[in-house]
């Protein structure tokens, strides 16, 4: 079980920055999902964690101490690539024993041939068989155990991977991306199998992933990575409901959400697409945007709603998208509603209005801005629109 | 459904034009096996005839197995070809992975050098090694007919070409499991490469059991012949030339590269389809 400390990790590939000075203290135990957009990465900062890459500047800690310069395998934590990665010579059984062997028998008992003649090789190897017996019954793999990786689906694939990470007990898993070769119906299922092996194993679990609703569902804390930055670290609910960056408002939550050009005005008033909302800022003059996740816009009339024309309906059972187009806006405006109300045509025109609280504020260079409602203000919910 | 007429004087047309390719290409080796049949008498008649009138096949190979040691000289070919073909691999394969797969200063030069020693043909550095292993004193050895050849520039290339396939993830979850970079070179590459290694075999193992050159410039002593010079010995003997026995030898020494492909065909048309080279 181990702390994994990052201070300052910078990496420049060809003079390129890629990460751009990480730091990110991650508990004992913790399961730590690091989501961001393709590219931005994730990968490169899970293989300097691992030993797999040099970092440029800064150091990795784990437990307390410096594993610079540590090869992969001393540092004991494990990886589960997005690919697998399995040995495709190998069978399943093999396939898991391999970090076993390396570790419990010397150099000259894995020797082909000569090695089985080594006195004690024996009982190691029956330790070992005893082990990966253990894991493959866990990971409901026992039936396979003769199979090549060739003769596998891609459930199985995942789960040998996730049993030869989970054999030598490491004291961290680091996964890439470890579902995103599965369909959707699978993926649900395995996530479910990973969280419930965090809370068996108890060990620290740091997850890259560019899908959220595994970041959401699986983890304790969230890091969102952007260009090579971690723009924020939180709870699933903090960073989707308290974004303290545009960018990890419109990263996080599907559909995104939606933005709208705002003005905070000398009297620090806030007005968006030329209307007044009833809220109140002390930050400075200027520009700004105004963001409403979809979920929170509501349907109606009302003095101050905006008015827009209803230019695409998804309706997914469960819920319903409308699609707003609304002038001095390009991308239309998104409200997610229940389906069993009337939605109305596309064509038609319609109006939308948000409540104060559901209302996020960012400025021109993208932070965000607090805002407080009016003190006249009595009523707890009171809408800011409409 | 019978097939347009067309299509059947364009097949047949097709065929006639392949197995004319076939024939001119199996003729020398049908002819060898009809002289090695043949007793002395016949082989000079005017007439051609591929089926002998009197058969001598026995004949002729218990003459060339009484006049030359023929099993020495197999035995010799086994030892040179193996050796070579087991030192290429010990060679080739980790080159090949640290060209692939390890980053480090240098190293698209030292690809590029790779490359352009496979544009030397082995006839341009003969000479140079021939007076080397003069002043080493090994000439006319084992090692003489081994050592030149272990290191393979067109292997290193080949097996190189085959190890950028193999993903980084195979590489890096080794690492992970705790192999060194050797272990990773004999223990994840090898068995992946086996296809290339195939192909590779293949052309090493053809090229040094059919070299002619090389032996005949460094050996003196007959009990190291390889078999083409030990058949060709068949030839300036005092006796003058004796063809029956020489094409009766000649079978035995091409026997086990042809009984090793009938073995292993399926393996040889896929390692050599595989690597796109033919
Ligand atoms: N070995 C390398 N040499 C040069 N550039 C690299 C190397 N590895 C990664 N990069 C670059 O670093 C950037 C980040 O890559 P990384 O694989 O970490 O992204 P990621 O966040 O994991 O993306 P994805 O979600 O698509 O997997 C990319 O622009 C990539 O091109
Ligand atoms: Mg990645």
């Amino acid at each position: 079980m181990a702390k994994i400390e990052l201070n300052g990790i910078r990496k420049t590939f060809d003079q390129t920055a890629i990460l751009k000075g990480i730091d990110l203290a991650i508990e004992d135990g913790e399961f730590i999902a690091l989501i961001g957009p393709s590219g931005c990465g994730k990968s490169t900062l899970l293989r300097i964690i691992a030993g797999l890459e040099p970092q440029s500047s800064g150091e990795v800690r784990i437990d307390g101490v410096q594993v610079d310069g540590i090869r992969p395998s001393a540092r004991n934590l494990a990886m589960v690539f997005q690919s697998y990665a399995l040995y495709p010579h190998l069978t399943v059984f093999d396939n898991i024993a391999v970090p076993l062997r390396m570790r419990r028998h010397s150099a000259l008992a894995r020797m082909p041939l000569v090695g089985r003649l080594l006195p004690g090789r024996a009982r190691t190897e029956h330790g070992i068989r005893e082990d990966v017996e253990r894991v493959a019954a866990q990971l409901e793999l026992s039936a396979l155990l003769k199979r090549k990786p060739g003769q596998l689906s891609g459930g199985q694939r995942q789960r040998v991977a996730v049993g030869r990470a989970i054999v030598r007990q490491p004291v961290g898993f680091l996964f890439d991306e470890p579902l995103s070769n599965l369909d959707a119906k699978l993926r649900v299922h395995m996530r479910a199998e990973l969280a419930q092996l965090h809370r068996q194993l108890k060990a620290t679990f740091v997850y890259v992933t560019h899908d959220q609703a595994e970041a959401m569902t699986m983890s304790s804390r969230i890091a969102v990575m952007i260009e090579g930055n971690i723009v924020q670290i939180g709870t699933p609910a903090e960073v989707y409901e308290n974004p303290r960056d545009i960018r990890v408002a419109e990263f996080v939550g599907s559909p995104k959400i939606n933005a709208m050009p705002g003005v905070i005005r000398e009297d620090r008033g806030l007005e968006v697409l030329g209307r007044q909302l009833r809220l109140n800022t002390t930050a400075a003059a200027g520009r700004c945007t105004v963001c409403v996740r979809p979920e929170r816009m509501e349907l109606g009339h009302g003095p101050g709603a905006i008015a827009g024309i209803v230019t695409h309906l998804e309706h997914l059972g469960a819920e319903a998208f409308i699609h707003v187009k609304v002038d001095r806006i390009d991308l239309p405006l998104l409200a997610r509603v229940s389906p069993d109300q009337q939605l109305p045509e596309i064509g038609s025109a319609i109006h939308l209005g948000f409540s104060a609280n559901a209302v996020r504020i960012f400025d021109a260079a993208g932070k965000r801005i607090d805002v407080t409602a009016p003190a006249r203000s009595e009523r707890v919910r009171e809408k800011a629109l409409g | 459904m019978t097939p347009r007429p067309r299509a059947i004087v364009w097949s047949v047309a097709r065929h006639s034009l392949l197995l004319a390719g076939a024939a001119f290409i199996l003729l020398p080796f049908v002819w060898m096996i009809s002289t090695a049949s043949k007793p002395q008498t016949e082989i000079f008649t005017k007439s051609i005839h591929f089926i002998p009138h009197s058969f001598a096949l026995w004949d002729n190979f218990a003459t060339a197995f009484g006049k030359a040691n023929l099993w020495r000289f197999l035995l010799n070919g086994v030892v040179v070809t193996v050796s070579i073909f087991v030192l290429q691999v010990l060679i080739a394969l980790p080159a090949a992975y640290a060209l692939a797969k390890l980053r480090f200063a240098g190293r698209e030069v030292l690809f590029a050098l790779v490359l352009f020693c496979i544009l030397i043909p082995p006839q341009a550095t003969a000479i140079p090694v021939f007076l080397l292993f003069h002043q080493f004193g090994i000439l006319d050895s084992y090692a003489a007919l081994i050592v030149p050849f272990t290191i393979s520039a067109f292997g290193i290339f080949l097996m190189r070409q085959f190890f950028k396939t193999v993903p980084d993830d195979l590489i890096e979850a080794a690492r992970m499991d705790g192999i060194s970079e050797f272990g990773i070179v004999w223990r994840v590459m090898l068995p992946t490469a086996i296809p290339a290694l195939t192909a590779f075999g293949i052309f090493s193992v053809v090229a040094h059991w059919n070299d002619y050159f090389w032996p005949l410039i460094v050996l003196n002593s007959e009990h190291l012949r390889t078999p083409p010079l030990g058949v060709a010995s068949f030839r300036n003997e005092e006796a003058g030339t004796n063809y029956g026995p020489l094409m009766a030898a000649a079978i035995v020494i091409i026997a086990p590269l042809v009984v090793a492909f009938l073995l292993a065909q399926r393996r040889f048309i896929e390692g050599i389809t595989l690597t796109g080279i033919k």
